[in-house]
């Protein structure tokens, strides 16, 4: 330390303002390589960096937009689709029901159609019986009364021809008498 | 206290010490941003972002608050190259072993301040023509019989004093600086080397004085970088736009 106080009293001399030329050469040429680097490197880095952060977030922001803007479009689909399939439910349910109602209309009609049917063939059946059955009854009850008649008499009514048209007369004046009760 | 400087002290001819430093703080700088920068990762890591806050320091914080518009882009290099050359070269001097701020040397002040001299200059012609001077000299809406009185004062305040000023404000100060602490180091040294105990104990007190002006000088270390640049762009600022001034 003492040598340096000897050396700056030796130096006292010199003008502090002036300059050492060398210095200022290697300032000169320190400086203005480092001017390059930054000028080169570190500016367009440092910058490139920047927009693309800039960029990045913007770019962020706006996908996130174009998101919300595709769900909410979305969104309104489904609900256009619920509402849809909403009104398509219920036509199909009212056609349903008009359909239902016509089927059963259908088969009310066609069972009655039915009924009606197998009244009519049975109607048609009992009176062919009937018919049947009168024609017999007419024979049997004529011989039964003769025969009868006969042993009332105690001869034999044999005159068959002569029996069998009294008992037509007979029976035909008991139908027209039961025809006329009838009406 | 000293590293031994490689050749004598002060050399007129030869390389320093000063030198070496002056070179290694280039390559500390460079190394440094270049590495930060490299990566260039959209969420940066703790290097790239103390190396963005670095720069975003001097682009933001100096370039585009004194020069706006949309052309300070162009002369950030130049701010931020100023505001870490000094400032790597100043803290030399608050680091123990090296102790030797480059601009305590008149040489260095000198070359920067030239170079933003006819940095700003050449701005100005280039924005403005040679009009430029006659902008830069003839203030508008002052009375024509006070012209022959201002315009000197302008010719000499912006064109003479402003480059002189620039370059010795940053010597000055850090000479000071130097000087403060070396006198303080040595004024220790002679105070510890007395006989007399007493003598001997007062040199606590200087050394806490010492350690209360470092921490002074260090803070104005960092200060006379930040008012190097800010004058910097101050001054491009007035040549872009001397027709508004």
């Amino acid at each position: 330390m003492n040598q340096l106080i000897i050396s700056a009293a030796t130096e006292g001399e010199v003008n502090p303002l002036m300059p050492n030329l060398w210095e200022m050469g290697v300032v000169l040429v320190g400086f203005l390589i480092l001017l390059f680097i930054v000028v080169k490197f570190v500016v367009p880095m440092f910058e490139k960096t920047f927009a693309e952060r800039a960029e990045a977030i913007e770019g962020g922001i706006a996908k996130a937009e174009k998101a919300q803007a595709e769900a909410s479009a979305a969104l309104e689909e489904y609900k256009q689709q619920l509402t849809d399939a909403r009104t398509e439910a219920n036509r199909i349910r009212e056609e349903a029901r008009a359909e239902g109602a016509q089927i059963l209309a259908d088969l009310k009609e066609k069972a009655a159609a039915e009924s009606a049917r197998i009244t009519a063939q049975a109607h048609a059946q009992i009176e062919s019986e009937r018919q049947a059955a009168v024609v017999s009854l007419r024979s049997e009850v004529g011989t039964l009364a003769t025969t009868l008649a006969g042993r009332i008499v105690g001869e034999s009514l044999n005159d068959d021809d002569r029996s069998a048209r009294v008992v037509d007369r007979f029976l035909a004046d008991l139908e027209t008498q039961s025809a006329g009760a009838a009406k | 206290m000293h590293l031994p400087a490689i050749l004598p002290w002060g050399a007129a001819e030869g390389f320093s010490k000063q030198m070496l430093l002056v070179l290694l703080s280039v390559a500390i700088i460079a190394t440094f941003f270049v590495l930060a920068a490299r990566k260039r990762q959209l969420v940066p890591g703790k290097l790239q972002f103390a190396g963005e806050a670095a720069y975003g320091f001097v682009r933001n914080g100096i370039a585009k608050d004194i020069i706006g518009g949309r052309d300070f882009i162009k002369y950030v290099p130049l701010l931020f190259s100023l505001f870490f050359f000094i400032l790597v070269n100043n803290i030399y001097g608050a680091i123990p072993l090296i102790q030797l701020p480059t601009f305590s040397h008149v040489g260095g002040a000198y070359v920067l301040a030239g170079l933003v001299y006819f940095t700003w200059i050449a701005i100005g012609v280039k924005k403005n023509g040679l009009r430029y001077f006659k902008l830069a000299t003839v203030p508008s809406g002052v009375p024509w019989f006070i012209l022959p009185i201002v315009i000197p004062i302008e010719i000499i305040s912006n064109f003479l004093v402003r480059p002189v000023t620039h370059s010795l404000r940053l010597f000055a100060t850090m000479l000071a600086g130097h000087l403060i602490v070396m006198i303080a180091g040595s004024g220790i040294e002679f105070l510890v080397m007395q006989e007399n105990i007493l003598l001997k104990g007062t040199s606590v007190l200087v050394l806490a004085g010492a350690i209360a002006m470092y921490m002074l000088e260090a803070l104005i270390m960092v200060l006379q970088a930040y008012v190097f640049t800010l004058l910097t762009a101050i001054y491009i600022e007035g040549a872009l736009h001397a027709d508004s001034h």
